[in-house]
């Protein structure tokens, strides 16, 4: 009962989104059927722009991760921005100062990126742990710091002086991570963003660690009685989430830019609140979830190029979606009727 | 060298008018903060309403050439977002923090949605006509050398900022309204059975922090600047999370750490140009508001475990 009223209430949240959508494009655009058309099946128009989609979901994957796995243990942190950005901009530092053979050049910049993240992850943890700050709190404000050390570490010591706008230099050839399908965007950086989901899910439902991030998170007074130490717990997954964003900024970096040029940070942190969300925190449904936003981002690319309506509309699209898919007791009217019908049937 | 910059600047007064002016919006967005605080909800939706209400702002006074309408339709439109989320959060059951967010997501690329409709541009209003709000001199303090050149001539909105300080201390030392939502935060089964209606005043509370989170919107867009620029809030509504919490529900306090954020702020300014690289100086404002939230809240632990201590020993 229970999982079919997920699904139904899943399916109500994507109908009134989709319903709402149509409304403003049809509001808004003097060609609306071109616009739902390229925003709906833009991306399966050509081979080239549906693995587009594949290569837009690899950061949304590492956010989504990231954040569904903060959101597990029961914390709240968005400091998934900061590893990202910093770890792009570790990325970017190594990919123009170092020179390493060719296999090498990624794997160390992506060891050491990850390292990084986890390092800034473990911030707000240990300010919550030690002095009982609130993670979202200081995490909100720590995003602000590292992105504008970030912006300091490239205009001081990267920049291309004759790019003429904010730009480093260009990286080394060897630190790239190359596409595997000719003509698309599809790079190797998918997979390991697979290789990464598989082990969050082992981490979270196959390990004596994992068990603890899930008790701490359902019921953090059981886990405290129990004997897990919750301080360890709110600390490593904060680290190992910052590690997964942090990576995730290197392998975006080093897949799809030549040169690093992020004058703001991008979204993908806060997007990764709804991967998470429509993923149920759980690490196996991350792809699926990353899959549907980059297949609606790379559409409302489409349809802003070739129509009169702005691709700022997924934002709203993605904003309902979060409200209506979180309401606890959207629906619950439906829910109830379908309760009392079983009920009443059962009885006759 | 740097010393001798900071020096220079804390002896201008136009610093400290400056200081005022950058805490403005922050003051605003943190009474509201403190109000849905304390009757029990975070209202993390306080970075996107005050965007949201900055562009109704620009959008209306343009529109009806009248500053006034233009203010009035900023803070309805902070009444609406947060209606909206309180729909969410205490008929739907959602999480606060969640609904926060998608509040957030919406007005950061709804408002840039919206002007492009209207102006065709996504940068900023530029091209529409709208109004600012305007300030004011105090007769009598406006003649005081120093004084006058620090606490006169500010925006009409600062002024309000500073009057809602002593107005929410009010309400919550001494109204009905103050004391039903303080009540409903610290236990709202308690609250429930003596009679007051819970929901109506955590709605009744939202309301309130939306209309003035609407109110830092329309300083930002109709004060000093007089345009609406995409992501122009920067951050500032979570800054008003983390002044809220040092502040505990005082609202004094809530205002003296505003300040330190305006401080903050408005010495960034001045030292742009001081050789100090710029990206350190855009840092510090957060940076200090982490320091002093952090010592907050460490201090808030040790007097709880000092308490507690005491309260063994006198057994």
């Amino acid at each position: 009962m229970s999982k079919k009223f997920t699904a139904v209430r899943l399916l109500c949240a994507f109908g009134i989104a989709f319903v709402l959508t149509v409304a403003i494009i049809f509001g808004v655009s003097e060609e609306p059927v071109t616009a739902i058309y390229n925003l709906f099946l833009g991306p399966l128009q050509s081979k080239r722009h549906f693995f587009d989609v594949f290569a837009s979901s690899v950061p949304l994957i590492f956010t989504g991760l990231a954040l569904g796995l903060v959101f597990k243990s029961g914390n709240f942190s968005m400091i998934a921005d900061a590893c990202l950005y910093t770890g792009a901009v570790v990325t970017a530092a190594l990919a123009i100062k170092t020179a390493l053979p060719a296999g090498l050049h990624p794997a160390v910049i992506m060891l050491l990126a990850a390292v990084v993240g986890g390092i800034i992850g473990s911030i707000p943890a240990l300010l919550k742990v030690y002095f009982h700050t609130n993670e979202l709190v200081t995490s909100l404000m720590f995003n602000y710091v590292f992105f504008y050390l970030g912006i300091y570490t490239v205009t001081k010591f990267l920049a291309d002086r004759a790019a003429g706008t904010f730009a480093s230099l260009k990286y080394q050839p060897t630190a790239s991570l190359g596409s595997l399908i000719s003509g698309t965007k599809f790079h190797a950086g998918y997979l390991i963003a697979i290789a990464v989901v598989i082990l969050l899910y082992l981490l979270v439902y196959k390990t004596k660690f994992g068990y603890e991030i899930r008790i701490s998170g359902s019921n953090p007074e059981f886990a405290k009685y129990s004997g897990i130490n919750t301080s360890r717990v709110i600390i490593l997954t904060q680290v190992i989430a910052g590690a997964v964003a942090g990576l995730g900024g290197s392998v975006e970096q080093m897949a799809m830019y030549q040169r690093f040029n992020w004058q703001d940070s991008p979204s993908y942190a806060w997007d990764g609140v709804i991967i998470a969300i429509l993923s149920g925190n759980n690490p196996k449904n991350v792809p699926l979830a990353a899959f549907f936003l980059a297949y609606i981002r790379v559409g409302a690319d489409l349809m802003s190029r070739r129509s009169d309506v702005q691709n700022e509309l997924v934002s709203i699209i993605q904003a309902v979606l979060i409200l209506f898919v979180t309401a606890e007791r959207f629906m619950a009217g439906w829910k109830q009727r379908q309760e009392a019908k079983k009920a009443l049937g059962g009885e006759a | 060298m740097i010393l001798q910059d900071i020096i220079n600047t804390l002896s201008l007064p136009e610093f400290y008018f400056a200081v005022f002016r950058s805490a403005t919006p922050v003051l605003l967005t943190t009474l509201g903060a403190m109000i849905a605080s304390r009757s029990g909800t975070n209202n993390i939706a306080l970075e996107g309403t005050m965007l949201i209400s900055a562009f109704v702002g620009v959008v209306v006074s343009a529109f009806t050439q009248s500053a006034w309408i233009g203010f009035f339709g900023a803070v309805l439109a902070g009444f609406l977002i947060s209606n909206i989320l309180a729909y969410f959060i205490l008929k739907l059951n959602s999480n606060s923090v969640i609904s926060g967010i998608a509040l957030n997501t919406f007005a950061s690329g709804g408002t840039i949605f919206a002007l492009y409709l209207l102006t065709g541009e996504k940068g900023a209003s530029t091209s529409l006509a709208s109004l600012k709000l305007p300030s004011i001199d105090i007769p009598v303090i406006q003649d005081i050398p120093v004084i006058g050149a620090i606490l006169s001539g500010h925006h009409v909105l600062t002024y309000a900022a500073l009057i809602l300080v002593a107005v929410i201390w009010y309400m919550f030392k001494y109204t009905e309204l103050g004391m039903h939502i303080r009540a409903v935060g610290e236990s709202p089964d308690a609250a429930e059975s003596v009679g007051i209606h819970v929901k109506r005043v955590k709605y009744t509370a939202l309301s309130l922090s939306g209309i003035l989170t609407g109110m830092a919107g329309a300083f930002l867009s109709m004060g000093y600047v007089g345009l609406f620029s995409a992501g122009m809030t920067a951050g500032r509504g979570y800054i008003a999370l983390a002044t809220q919490a040092i502040a505990a529900g005082n609202a004094v306090i809530g205002m003296l750490a505003s300040l330190l954020f305006g401080f903050c702020q408005s010495l960034a300014n001045y030292l742009q140009s001081s050789g100090i690289p710029l990206q350190f100086i855009q840092m510090m404002p957060y940076l200090i508001i982490i320091i002093a939230y952090t010592v907050y809240c460490a201090m808030v632990e040790r007097n709880k475990k000092k308490k507690q201590m005491r309260a063994a020993a006198g057994k």
